[in-house]
């Protein structure tokens, strides 16, 4: 139990310091190098809770896929840093104000929930013991059963959000020689070739 | 000690606020709000795992997949915009995005 508490106070420390240094490093790289440590240790975190397969797939999705995303997009955009942070200070007091207004709102919530016996005693879909059933056993269960029209939407959504990046992001470039085969191919005799009578001594 | 459901929600509302706090902080570059954006939904999703594991239901780590799945696209679909945007103004100066107003 003590190890336990040891881990989840270590993971919450490094999640929550390097979320604030995602928001306050100058170097947008930095801000997410931070955001991959921040995830990591939320993975940890879940693993703490016993949600394995969220936890890898916090790791598989967020660290290799969203947070490469945004590594390639703040390396890729030529961008001056330093003129956006302009303004960090005048914006600095009404955003602490916002956000203590805020913190201190969700305190209140905490300090004041309890979770009625009653409703937790009926679980909709109960978490199995580890010995008889893991993790991820248990949410494959239930998502291609009951939840498989949300799982198709989930699909659906991906589907149209990769559509939509692809389609935002292409462009065609003017002035670039591509091969258009279609055109190699439907090439006719009399468009490729001249004849040309060449009177003797005359030239063309 | 025992480390109850208080614990996680309070890392989580804690983390919920620097995601907010850095919307405000960031205000012109759009990037780290984007990551801000991100940061208040890794809140949402540990809210959601947290009482999952400590009310015994499944049902909030399927949700917090539907989130996570969401949110991937929404980093896509944003940084695409971003990449447009960019590629027409040359900059991503938030406060001219209003280019847009009719």
């Amino acid at each position: 139990m003590a190890l336990q508490a040891i881990a989840f106070y270590l993971f919450s420390a490094i999640v929550i310091g390097a979320a604030f240094l995602v928001i306050s490093s100058r170097n947008p790289v930095h801000s997410v190098l931070f955001l991959i440590l921040a995830f990591f240790n939320a993975a940890g975190l879940f693993v703490l809770l016993g949600a394995e397969f969220l936890a890898m797939i916090l790791v598989v999705v967020y660290v290799g896929a969203v947070a490469v995303l945004f590594l390639f997009v703040v390396m890729m955009l030529d961008i001056d840093f330093v003129e956006l942070r302009q303004g960090f200070l005048q914006y600095m007091p009404m955003g602490v104000v916002i956000g203590s207004i805020v913190l201190v709102e969700l305190i209140f919530v905490l300090g004041a929930v309890t979770v009625a016996p009653e409703i937790s005693a009926p679980a909709a879909f109960p978490v199995p013991p580890v010995s008889e059933q893991a993790n991820t056993a248990a949410l494959g269960q239930i998502l291609y059963t009951d939840y498989v029209y949300f799982f198709q939407a989930a699909g659906m959504i991906l589907l149209v959000a990769m559509i939509g990046a692809i389609v935002l992001t292409l462009r065609t470039r003017e002035g670039v020689r591509r091969q258009k085969i279609s055109e190699q191919v439907g090439r006719r005799r009399a468009e490729g070739v001249e004849l040309v009578k060449v009177r003797p001594g005359d030239g063309i | 000690m025992e480390i109850g459901l208080g614990h996680y929600l309070t890392v989580a509302a804690i983390l919920f606020t620097l995601g907010m706090f850095g919307i405000f902080l960031n205000r012109k570059n759009v990037i780290v709000i984007l990551m801000s954006i991100e940061l208040m939904l890794l809140a949402v999703n540990i809210n959601l795992v947290a009482f999952s594991a400590f009310l015994g239901d499944l049902v909030g780590q399927v949700f917090a997949m539907f989130v996570l799945t969401v949110a991937a696209a929404e980093a896509a679909v944003g940084l695409a915009i971003l990449v447009v945007y960019f590629r027409n103004r040359g900059n991503i100066a938030v406060e001219n995005i209003n280019v847009m107003k009719g």
